[in-house]
């Protein structure tokens, strides 16, 4: 029998998917995470320009890495949603959102705490460092409307749209080092040369950003666990589950 | 191993508080967000997060 993709489109479905696919992105997250920053901080040399400073990116890369990746995620769910009209993409977006502003928050966060010693300025308002604020702000912005809304469906279809508009700022992110003169560096590792990097700090950083898809991946199944149970409270399985753990 | 002793691991070559600043901050960022999904969840899967039902009305 073909496997039909579109059974895990069911809530009921998906909730046990997901509940039995956690604990291994979990696990993942923190082998592939405590081998990268053993990489990271341990084993790879200090940077002859930037010293141990750089030890910043192993996190601040993966997080902004991350928090343009689960935009595009979460754009391209609600565009399936808005255009199949499943329940279930909805809540994936609406599950990705507080990861994906997580993930920005940290990008920021550490990528101040790199400028000051390296640049001399916590912040500045280059063209990378603005587009990723707003990335941030249209992340809140997507959870704040969606909150706002009291019918769901509703609620679910107006957050869609702001963030299938706010999709345009993802490329303006990734290329504005190429299209403007930023402050920001360009990139180190790209698909089409080769990286301008040790490898110890190559690896480090990569082995980082696959615990970051883990850790993002499990984070937002665990979310999206929640949502359904909340949306689907009034059908007869999430009732059974209540009765089996209340009488536990 | 890049470092000597654990006193300049820390040190971090005097970027000690930028590098362990960013650092704390995201294992915070982390361990508070695993934390709030866990406790939504099991307020949830328990019922008491729930909508009340008919079977199981709260006062």
């Amino acid at each position: 029998m073909p496997l039909n993709i579109w059974r895990f489109a069911s809530p009921q479905v998906f909730y046990s998917l997901a509940g039995k696919l956690i604990p291994w992105f979990l696990v993942a997250a923190a082998l592939l995470g405590a081998a990268g920053l053993y990489v990271g901080l341990l084993v790879a040399p200090t940077d002859a320009q930037q010293g141990d400073a750089y030890r910043i990116i192993f996190i601040h890369v993966a997080a902004a890495w991350m928090s343009m990746f689960i935009y595009t995620v979460m754009a391209f769910w609600c565009a399936v949603g808005l255009i199949v009209n499943t329940r279930l993409s909805f809540m994936m977006a609406l599950a990705l959102a507080p990861t994906g502003a997580l993930m920005t928050f940290i990008a920021l966060w550490t990528g101040s705490l790199w400028g000051k010693p390296t640049w001399g300025a916590w912040w500045v308002w280059d063209a990378r460092l603005t587009s990723e604020l707003i990335l941030l702000f249209l992340y809140i912005g997507f959870m704040s409307l969606h909150a706002a809304i009291d019918d769901v469906r509703r609620a679910d279809r107006a957050a869609a749209l702001l963030a299938l508009v706010g999709a345009i700022n993802v490329p303006i992110i990734y290329f504005s080092v190429k299209w403007w003169n930023t402050l920001h560096q360009g990139a180190s590792v790209s698909l089409t040369r080769a990286p301008s990097m040790a490898r110890a700090m190559l690896l480090g950083m990569l082995l980082v950003a696959l615990a970051a898809w883990m850790y993002s991946i499990a984070a937002s199944l665990m979310r999206v666990r929640s949502l359904i149970l909340e949306r689907e409270s009034d059908s007869d399985w999430v009732q059974t589950i209540v009765r089996t753990e209340a009488a536990k | 191993m890049n470092w000597s002793s654990p006193a300049e691991f820390f040190a971090m070559g005097g970027y000690a508080f930028y590098v362990w600043g960013s650092y704390a901050v995201a294992a915070l960022c982390i361990g508070l967000e695993l934390w709030w999904l866990l406790r939504r969840a099991r307020t949830l899967v328990t019922g008491a997060g729930l909508k009340a039902q008919p079977s199981a009305q709260r006062p």
